[in-house]
């Protein structure tokens, strides 16, 4: 649990939802602090999106109550943009969207994502990596309460997704905005954040890296990959395949056993 | 020079030109070129409307088109149709109902024809205020949503959680898209209206590299069109409507020549 001597800035209080015969989500709470980052985690279909897309009030809570700060600033990094040909947009007009940042504001963003020598190329020409850099900047430029990622990796390369994550601790901790993330994968996002929340429809279980990454409801849901998660922590630049599936055999063996 | 009898249509023509094709762009970029054919379709009936009620035929075809659009925005959230089958069962639902209403209530005063593809020579200062006032709503309301609709344009659920009022933005377009179809019915017809709204925005694409670029350009394109085709029409005697619409189609043929090593 955090400290909680301030005032959440996002917050849920027994927050359940049903769509059609389907509980999504049951019992969800969750208060994010000024300057915090949380993660979800949790496997496919566990909720995490859901929950995302209910705290940020695009989806009303079949029961329980959602609180924002009032005003709150989000910037908003979605799980996919497909950047359509049909609209002509460089990088340098694409991170102006939704911000009233000035121009040289604009150019110093994209040098800090290490896009200043692509300010003027068509943003459909970007690679994956790229346009989450890209979106990432635009995100910031709103000087946001709260920066909400959702799958912020997805689609990149493990080089690009070791250095997208050192650029939303690095945005966390030169700005003090809170950081919301959502991710399935375990890998890398663990060192980059102060508090994980493992989703599996309700909390399982909640508390810094460390701690939660010992519990047994979090390793009887993830299984195998909490040592993968080892391994990547360990060796940044390792180059493993891109799912964070490549534990070696026996060892992969032996974890399973160690659950029973 | 003499003034040409057709001063009103050409003033005309140019102000649904320079309000329609930046119109037009959003309708490109959000994937709604269907979406308009339908609500164009729908004219028909508004002229109906008009005539029947005993008001003008321009605030008909604003009401019946708006109506149209409200509806396939509600109808648009029932996931059980396809946008397209539903836009495509309204469109053509809509004319045939448009084409039934106009011939119960023949009479001296319609001509279908001009109805479906335009009669630019017909219009009359009257129409000219309706006109700019139209032109100037939609370009005045284009104007105060622009940065929400391109934020929604990148990513709808993203401006909407950054705090765009997403849903207010899409019916207000939806009513202005209402407006300028209503003015310009007298220009191009409703047949031909979302050519007027597209074709100028897809030539302005291969020229430009930002989204103001391509809405001043195809203003300018739209703009030439209209000088161009009704040239065409005084000077060999071919329909003005489509004559506009084939400038269009001509000038987009050759950006889209010229264009082709980028994209």
């Amino acid at each position: 649990m955090h400290s909680g001597a301030a005032e959440p800035i996002l917050g849920a209080e027994n927050v359940s939802l049903v769509l059609g015969d389907h509980s999504i989500l049951s019992g969800v709470d969750l208060a994010v602090a000024p300057g915090e980052s949380v993660t979800l985690v949790g496997p496919n279909g566990a909720g995490k999106t859901m929950l995302l897309r209910v705290l940020m009030g695009l989806v009303p809570p079949t029961s329980g109550v959602v609180t924002r700060k009032p005003g709150l600033r989000v910037g908003y990094l979605p799980q996919t943009m497909i950047a359509d040909a049909t609209l002509p947009m460089d990088v340098q007009r694409f991170v102006a969207i939704g911000t009233s940042a000035s121009k040289a504001r604009r150019s110093k963003a994209l040098e800090d994502v290490g896009l200043g020598a692509l300010s003027r190329r068509p943003i459909h020409d970007l690679s994956g990596g790229e346009m989450r850099r890209a979106m990432l900047a635009r995100a910031l430029l709103r000087d946001p309460d709260i920066l909400v990622l959702d799958e912020p990796v997805q689609g990149v390369d493990l080089p690009g997704q070791v250095e997208l994550y050192d650029r939303i601790a690095k945005a966390k901790s030169d700005r003090g905005c809170a950081v919301l993330m959502v991710s399935h994968d375990l890998n890398l996002v663990m060192a980059a954040t102060d508090r994980v929340i493992c989703l599996n429809h309700h909390i399982c279980c909640e508390g810094a890296p460390d701690s939660v990454r010992d519990h047994a409801e979090y390793r009887a849901l993830f299984g195998d990959e909490v040592d993968g998660l080892a391994v990547y922590t360990h060796h940044h630049d390792h180059a493993h395949g891109a799912d964070g599936e490549v534990v070696p055999i026996d060892q992969a063996a032996h974890e399973t056993a160690a659950h029973d | 020079m003499k003034r040409p009898p057709m001063t009103e249509g050409l003033i005309g023509g140019l102000v649904v030109a320079l309000v329609a094709a930046p119109m037009g762009c959003f309708i490109l970029w959000r994937r709604m070129v269907f979406f308009g054919a339908a609500v164009s379709h729908s004219a028909l009936l508004g002229v109906a409307l008009g005539l029947a009620l005993g008001i003008s035929v321009t605030a008909g075809v604003v009401l019946i088109t708006a109506a149209v659009g409200v509806m396939l925005v509600i109808l648009r959230r029932d996931k059980r149709l396809a946008d397209d089958t539903i836009l495509g069962v309204v469109a053509h639902g809509a004319l045939a109902l448009g084409l039934i209403a106009l011939a119960l209530m023949e009479g001296p005063d319609i001509d279908l024809e001009a109805v479906l593809f335009g009669d630019i020579t017909s219009i009359t200062s009257g129409d000219l205020v309706w006109i700019f006032a139209g032109g100037a709503t939609g370009l005045v309301v284009l104007g105060a949503l622009w940065k929400h609709l391109l934020a929604m344009t990148i990513h709808e659920e993203m401006a909407m959680i950054e705090g765009a009022p997403v849903a207010l933005v899409r019916i207000v377009f939806m009513l202005t898209l209402a407006v300028v179809v209503g003015v310009a019915l007298k220009v191009v017809g409703a047949l031909l209206i979302v050519s007027l709204l597209i074709i100028p925005a897809a030539a302005a694409r291969r020229l430009t590299t930002g989204p103001e670029a391509m809405a001043a350009i195809a203003a300018l394109i739209g703009v030439v069109s209209v000088l161009g085709g009704l040239q065409a029409h005084v000077a060999w005697e071919i329909p003005a409507g489509p004559a506009v619409v084939v400038v269009a189609v001509v000038i987009f043929g050759i950006t889209f020549g010229a264009g082709r090593k980028s994209v």
